[in-house]
Formats: structure tokens, sequence, C-alpha cells
């Protein structure tokens, strides 16, 4: 969008099809830049996941991904995904882009020690080892605002609270140092009260690190928070996208408006439920 | 507080360890001192128990007490022997076929099944025919025979543990595969994995009992229980220790090592810690 920023990501007439020969995703294309913020948007089965994981060459075996994905991270010459062979997917992967994923329980391997979960990236990427990287690990859940960081680094998952494995899985994919972060509806498995935190965190430290962000939920108030721009993704394909504004207040799309429309509703109830508890 | 290191403890688990314990102290014994030389037939034939045979001696006139101590350690070896072998071997393969596209997997799968189909038994006279009848035949058969099932248990983990986000979240890391295989797959399957190699263990020490009964287990002077069972079966009524003997140290070791199993379940999983 702004021209001074170098582009980042290229997607291109990105195709997903399953094996049985439904389309995904079809033909959706967009470019991100480093350090912008974009949302995507769409009801459950809308394709967003399924972007997101084209985009990091992790479509499940059988999809048939056509179309092109280019990363231009700093320092890593330009990339296309798609087609590419393991191994350089494997280099690009944590350096040019790492993903938090909806669900943190099963995000997080539930018999390793969780300071040891977050020590593999920093190990592999910072090259860091014994009390180098046990302070590495403390500063990085430190990072994510996590109370008593060394007792949370000696936890299993199980131990401690749905919010605060979505702050370890935040640090983890924060540890490789991505110049892109995916979001895969970070909050959605979180209790509201949690998720405006988890959100001003994400926010937060994206902006810090001048990070891109591609932050994928189905939740328009949620994005619209986070993201400078958005596209709507109904059916896989694109049906609208401009700056967040613009979507707000001017939805084209027949779809995006019932979304906004959806959302306000859900609005003034809630501030007329809240208004009659403030005063009854 | 839960999150203090502690030793896990299980009553299960003791109680595995000193039963198979017992055992194992018994056949390292046997390396060291025994009360007689094993094909020493000096003695008079079917003693009943005493001095100077503690339990007694066989129709050829051996102590049974030794025959019983090498017996133990026969026992322990197969038992090791074979989920060595079979652990190994089931390992790998379940790991391929967990990791294989569909139709290597398919075939890894149906090979699997006549595998496990194959009775032990006939598996153990060709590796018999093959080499000649040893300890080592019969592990090598029992090992194989297990190893099919360890696959077939191994790929179903491993399938299971592919399709968590946490792999997904490890590759999106840039994880390579080598890596994920050592730090996440196999944690993951060992807890299960690790039960089901105790009771293939106890398994095991029954399956060379058995060949050793039927003539295709470790040749004299190496006693095993299994023939000592068969050689002590037509004089079981005059002389029934050397039934008995035996039978009682196969149920031991064997109860011994389910009961591990049972409480290497308890302790491999951090998950269940937290409950007891």
């Amino acid at each position: 969008m702004t021209g001074d920023r170098a582009t980042l990501l290229a997607v291109a007439g990105l195709h997903v099809r399953s094996p049985e020969g439904r389309d995904l995703v079809s033909d959706v294309s967009f470019t991100l830049d480093a350090g912008e913020r974009l949302g995507l948007i769409g009801e459950s089965g809308s394709g967003k996941s399924m972007t997101a994981l084209a985009i990091t060459g992790l479509t499940p075996p059988g999809m048939a991904v056509s179309g092109s994905v280019v990363f231009d991270a700093p320092g890593l010459g330009r990339t296309e995904v798609v087609g590419a062979g393991e191994r350089r997917l494997t280099s690009l992967r944590g350096r040019a882009t790492s993903t938090v994923f909806q669900e943190p329980l099963t995000a997080l391997d539930p018999l390793m020690r969780v300071g040891r979960q977050v020590a593999e990236p920093l190990r592999r990427r910072r090259g860091l080892r014994g009390r180098a990287l046990d302070a590495a690990v403390t500063a990085a859940l430190e990072e994510v605002r996590l109370p008593d960081p060394e007792r949370i680094a000696r936890a299993y998952p199980h131990e401690i609270s749905g919010g605060q494995r979505q702050r370890v899985a935040i640090a983890m994919a924060l540890a490789c140092d991505p110049a892109l972060l995916i979001a895969d509806e970070p909050t959605t498995a979180l209790d509201v009260t949690v998720q405006a935190d988890v959100l001003a965190l994400l926010d937060g430290l994206v902006r810090e690190r001048g990070m891109a962000l591609l932050f994928i939920s189905h939740d328009l108030a949620v994005v619209s928070r986070i993201a400078e721009r958005v596209i709507v993704l109904k059916n896989g394909a694109a049906v609208e996208s401009g700056s967040v504004d613009d979507v707000v207040n001017a939805p084209r799309h027949p779809y995006t408006r019932q979304l906004v429309g959806s959302a306000r509703r859900l609005d003034s109830a809630l501030d007329d439920v809240l208004d009659d508890w403030r005063a009854p | 507080m839960t999150t203090r290191r502690r030793v896990p403890r299980s009553a299960t688990l003791i109680a595995g360890c000193v039963l198979a314990g017992l055992v194992l102290a018994v056949a390292v014994l046997s390396f060291f001192w025994l009360p007689y030389a094993p094909d020493d037939t000096s003695g008079d034939r079917l003693m009943p128990p005493g001095l100077p045979h503690l339990l007694g001696t066989d129709k050829l006139g051996r102590d049974l007490l030794t025959q019983l101590m090498i017996g133990a350690r026969v026992a322990l070896e197969a038992g090791a022997g074979s989920v060595l072998i079979g652990g190994l071997v089931g390992l790998a393969g379940g790991l391929a076929a967990g990791f294989a596209t569909r139709w290597l997997d398919d075939t890894i799968s149906a090979l699997l099944d006549i595998l496990i189909a194959f009775p032990t038994v006939l598996l153990a006279m060709l590796v018999t025919a093959a080499r000649e009848a040893s300890l080592g035949s019969a592990v090598i058969a029992i090992g194989l025979a297990m190893s099919a099932i360890v696959a077939r248990l191994t790929r179903v983990l491993v399938k299971r543990v592919l399709a968590q986000d946490f792999i997904t979240a490890s590759r999106t890391s840039g994880t390579s595969w080598p890596r994920i295989i050592l730090e996440h797959v196999l944690p993951n399957i060992w807890p299960t994995l690790s039960v089901n190699l105790a009771l293939q263990f106890g398994l095991a020490v029954l399956a060379e009992a058995s060949l050793s009964y039927l003539g295709l287990g470790a040749p004299p002077p190496n006693a095993s229980w299994g023939r000592m069972l068969q050689e002590a079966q037509a004089s079981v009524f005059i002389a029934p220790a050397g039934v008995i003997a035996p039978g009682v140290l196969l149920v031991v070791l064997v109860v011994g090592v389910n009961l591990i199993a049972d409480g290497v379940r308890d302790v491999a999983d951090p998950t269940r810690r937290r409950t007891r």
C-alpha cells in the first residue's frame, strides 16, 4: 500500500484444490509490504486458514496448489513457495514467516516443558547454548508479559492457563524473529477478557519489531482493531479488499455488508446490555 | 507447586521391579556362582528337595537349582533380545509407514498383517531350519513376530502425532523433519510404546519357554525353563519340584514385567502424573 515499504510477500492467482476436486481457495491475490498489517476475514470454511498454510507451503498432502506465492524477505532473496522443495521451505520457515495457531493447547507439545519449546527456535536461529539460552528463554517469556517466567519455563503445557499457553505460542513464533507473523484466529479459543489482552500484546509486539502481520479471523471487530487493510474471503475467493476504514464504513459487497451489519448489531446489543447494567 | 520436579512414584512399578529384580538377581548370580556344574549328573535321579540338592535333581541326576538359575539367565536374554530386535525393526518399519505416502503405507500395512497372521511357532521352525536350534534362532523368530506388532502400533501412533497442531507449529518455525522426529514424534509415542514393549518382553519370555518346550530353543546344557518343564513332565507325580520351580519363576518374571509395564504408563506420561 504505502510506497516507501518494500514488498515482502506477493500472492498471485493462488488456487488450492482438495483431493475431491473442490476449490478451497480460488484466485486469491494480494501483496503484503514489510511491516504492514493485513487482516484476512471470512466465516469458517472460507479458505482463510488454507491460504495461510499455502503461504508457508504446509498444505496437507493431496492438496493441489497452483498460482504463485513469492517471499522477498531481507537476507533470504526471492523465493517462490509453490512447488519449492522441503529443504528450501524449511530454511524459509521461521525466518521469513512463523505462525500462531488458534488452539494453544494443541499447538504446544504436551510432553515437553514450555521452556524447551521456546528454546528450540532460539537455539537454531541465534545459535544460543547453555546459560545464554536459558536467559534468552526467560527474556522471551517476559516479552509476552508472562508472570514468573522461570516457573512457566519449567511447566508442562497442561499446567498453565489457556491465555498463558497462547502467550507461550506467541513467544515461540516471535523467537524465530520472522519478517511476517501469521496469526490464525489467535484469540478465538480464549475467553473474552483474555482475548483483549492477547490482542493488545500481539499489536504492541508487531509494532515494536516492525514485523508484518497477517491476521486471520472471522471476527470483523477484532480484525479492525489490529489490521490496516483487510481482505474479505467467501467460499475461497476474495470478494472485497481495502483499508479497514473503507471496508467497515462503506462495504461494497453484500457479504461484507452482512458481516459489518451483524458486528454492528452485536455491538449495539452489547451497549444496550451494558447501559442497562450501568444505570438500572 | 505442580511445576516442582519430583520423582514420580508408582506402587505397581515398585512391585514389578521387585519381582523382576528377583529373577534378574538370580540370573546375575548364575554368572559367578552355581551350586553344581550344569552338566554334572553325579546326583541320584529325581531326588526330592533337600540336601545336598536344595531343589532336588532331574531324571538325569542334574541339580535343579543350577538349571533354574541358568534358566533365569536364558529367559532374560530371550526377553531382552526379542524386545531389542522387535523394538528396533518395528520402530523403523512403523515410522516408515507413518510417514509414507498412501501407496507405500498400504503396502507396508499389508505386509504387517501377513506377518502378524503368521504363527510364531511356524516362523521359529523356519528360522531353526535355516540356522540351527539355538537361543539366537528363537530370539530372531520371536523378535520378527514382535516387530510386526510394534510396527503396526508405531504406525498408528506416528500418524496420530503427525496430525497434531504442534507438529505444524514446529514446521512453520522451520524445524527439520529429523529434528521433529527426535524432539516431538518419538517422545510423544514413547509412553504408549514403552508400555507395549514391556508387555512384549513378558510375552517373549513365554514364547521362548514354549519354543524350548518344543525343542526349538537353546540346546543342552543351557537349561531353559521351557525345556525343564518338558523334561519334568513325565515325572510330575513322582518329582513335582521339577515342574513347580520353573513354572513359579516363569510366572514371577512375567507378572513382574507386566506390573512394570503398568507402572511405566503412569511415569512416562507427565500429563498423567498430575492426577496421582
